[in-house]
């Protein structure tokens, strides 16, 4: 079984910061890491090959140091590393990048499964997995907490919802988005660390890949980001005491008033 | 201070200090209240190729020595001193067999001990052989093509959890300690069964149990050497383990230090932190400095041991001496630092305390260690 994981480098930090004037993430001097959802997908892709033999290929879109995120992806058990990487690619949004990270699939070609964390914790989007698989045209599952089964056709996998789960069983090649419900990421291992400092990632541009280049970075981005702010947070509701008949009658005015 | 270790030892460093904060910090209280044994930790170190750091390639280890395993032993012991046990006593069962083992031993056990599907146990101490190790009552008699065991060892680190056991017993007990021997032990053998579990001061995490002998018939080819090595053996072993009990001295000394400095920092008392009063001030430059002198002999001796040198005795009683008395001197300070918290078990010094205890006496204790030192420099002395 081929298992492509894709992954993203964010900053080390719950507290994001935000560049006021251009509205896009400050990264200059914070630590950066495996996007900590994209854990769980790396630990679902390494036990997949232990369950059914294959290897894995861990993919990155990002700048040359995104590099590290992929050499500590090989220390925690993938096989192979490709990162994709050009300055055409810059300010890509989150339909570019799938885009972008479709078409190296492509080229890396054989695969019957891709995973992705459910999201990013720098852009919190949720959108390059499910792109991604739109963009290659196959089925995808989100938010998937665990792989019953998998055979060559199909796999049967538990989708988290609010309430519980559904069953939803798809055939292959398909895309999965991880929720960290669905396993406990193991620690890297010392040959995994030592495979890792020799490893060689393939470094692809857009040319490699084959890329449209108006479909790629800010030109073949169509989302605009105008202003990012914290939604003010709501007040509880007033909670009205007496006689039914009198809350009744002011609940009324209070609507009147308020123009609903 | 650097130490000048190499790329891969940084590695097998940071490692084993990532899994120690992540891994048995939040836990260690939990296995010294309940005294159960931690496989899931066991699991974690096995799955990270930890166990075989100091072993050959050619048997499933990373191909290092013992400075790898101290790196290993101390970091582990900075959070933990019990759970770090189950780790380093594997590796006192194992050098028997990689230190005197034929290749056909090593090829059998090795590899199961560094992919850390085996731990290992070593056993020597029974109850009326302690320090007078020579003394000790087992006997292994020979009978065709096996060994009969009959004895009980004492107080055995791993007993019962491991499945590789290294037994000291007596082939001649006309001999004395020349009529020692060494013998691999599997668990599940028959005539083998494993007393109560001893109730510990510390180090509870670490399991402590008698291994029992009746009629336990060992397949000869299990005897490592020949028969009257028992002793010279367990010796060697000694030299080369206690460098890894000193490095569980260190870690134990230094996870102390680590929670006094920070107990300091943030304690206000007269409206000021307590670190800013020149007696805890000085209290921490003693106990900073100690454990960095206590740490530079651990790991200069284990670079001696690992260069090959001929006789480390010496070094090896003097690393354990001095890095287990510095354990017990900064985890007495630390509990003082914490003052009356430091007492209570709610908060985690006290237990440091009690861990840095044993390293004064296991694996020969402190007084023994003496003897040792001073044997060897009349010897060295003399041979001027």
């Amino acid at each position: 079984m081929n298992i492509i994981v894709c992954i993203k480098q964010v900053p080390n930090t719950t507290d994001v910061r935000i560049d006021p004037v251009t509205n896009t993430l400050i990264r200059d001097g914070v630590e950066s890491v495996i996007n900590p959802f994209d854990a769980y997908a790396i630990e679902e892709a390494v036990r997949l090959k232990e369950r059914c033999g294959g290897k894995v290929t861990v993919l990155t879109m990002g700048p040359p140091q995104a590099e590290n995120a992929l050499r500590e992806a090989i220390s925690l058990g993938c096989d192979e590393a490709v990162l994709v990487s050009d300055r055409k690619f810059a300010g890509s949004d989150t339909w570019a990048t799938s885009y972008t990270l479709a078409a190296a699939i492509r080229k890396i070609g054989d695969y019957d499964i891709i995973l992705c964390g459910k999201q990013a914790s720098d852009g919190d989007t949720a959108q390059v997995g499910p792109g991604i698989s739109a963009h290659l045209d196959i089925p995808q599952v989100t938010y998937v907490k665990k792989i019953e089964e998998i055979s060559a056709e199909k796999a049967a996998v538990e989708r988290m919802t609010e309430e519980g789960y559904d069953v939803v069983e798809t055939p292959l090649p398909c895309l999965l988005t991880v929720v960290k419900e669905i396993n406990t990421p193991r620690m890297p291992s010392l040959k995994g660390l030592m495979r890792a400092k020799s490893a060689k990632p393939f470094k692809w541009t857009a040319d490699d890949i084959e890329a449209d280049p108006a479909a790629l970075g800010l030109d073949g981005s169509p989302t605009r980001v105008i202003k990012i702010f914290t939604p003010v947070q709501r007040k509880g509701g007033e909670i009205l005491k007496g006689d039914t008949g009198d809350i009744s009658k002011e609940l009324a005015e209070l609507l009147k008033d308020m123009v609903i | 201070m650097d130490y000048l270790i190499t790329e891969q030892q940084t590695m097998i460093r940071d490692l084993a200090r990532k899994i120690a904060d992540e891994k048995i910090k939040p836990v260690a209280a939990h296995y010294d209240e309940t005294e159960e044994f931690a496989w899931p930790i066991m699991k974690i170190l096995a799955e990270s190729d930890l166990f075989g750091v100091y072993l050959p390639e050619q048997y499933g280890g990373l191909g290092g020595g013992i400075l790898d395993m101290c790196l290993v032993t101390e970091e582990l012991s900075r959070a933990c001193g019990g759970i770090a046990l189950g780790y380093a006593g594997t590796g006192l069962g194992t050098l028997p067999i990689l230190l005197h083992g034929s290749e056909e031993q090593k090829k059998k056990y090795l590899p199961d001990i560094a992919a850390g599907k085996k731990l290992a146990a070593f056993c020597i101490t029974e109850a009326e052989a302690g320090s007078d190790a020579g003394s000790i009552k087992t006997t292994a008699r020979k009978e065709g093509d096996k060994y009969i065991l009959n004895g009980t060892k004492q107080w055995i680190t791993n007993a019962g959890e491991a499945d590789i056991y290294t037994v000291i017993a007596s082939t001649d007990k006309t001999k004395g300690v020349r009529g020692a021997s060494a013998f691999i032990v599997e668990k599940g053998t028959k005539g083998m069964e494993f007393g109560k579990k001893e109730k510990k001061m510390g180090i509870r995490a670490s399991a402590t149990r008698e291994v029992i002998f009746t009629d336990c018939e060992v397949p000869a080819e299990n005897l490592i050497s020949r028969e009257g090595m028992g002793f010279i053996i367990a010796m060697k072993t000694f030299d080369c383990s206690r460098p890894g009990v000193a490095a569980q001295a260190v870690g134990i000394a230094q996870g102390a230090l680590d929670h006094a400095l920070e107990y300091a920092r943030t304690r206000v008392q007269f409206d000021v932190p307590i670190s800013s009063f020149q007696a805890i001030q000085h209290m921490l430059a003693d106990m900073g400095t100690q454990v960095e002198a206590a740490r530079a002999l651990v790991y200069a001796t284990a670079r001696m041991v690992d260069s090959g040198a001929k006789s480390v005795a010496k070094e090896s009683a003097m690393a354990k001496l001095f890095a287990s008395d510095v354990a017990m001197k900064v985890t007495t300070d630390a509990v003082q630092i914490f003052g009356g918290y430091g007492y209570m078990r709610d908060y985690p010094v006290e237990k440091y305390m009690r861990d840095a205890k044993i390293t004064q006496i296991y694996e020969g204790t402190s007084q023994i260690q003496r003897n040792v030192i001073a044997a060897n420099m009349i010897k060295e002395s003399i041979k001027k």
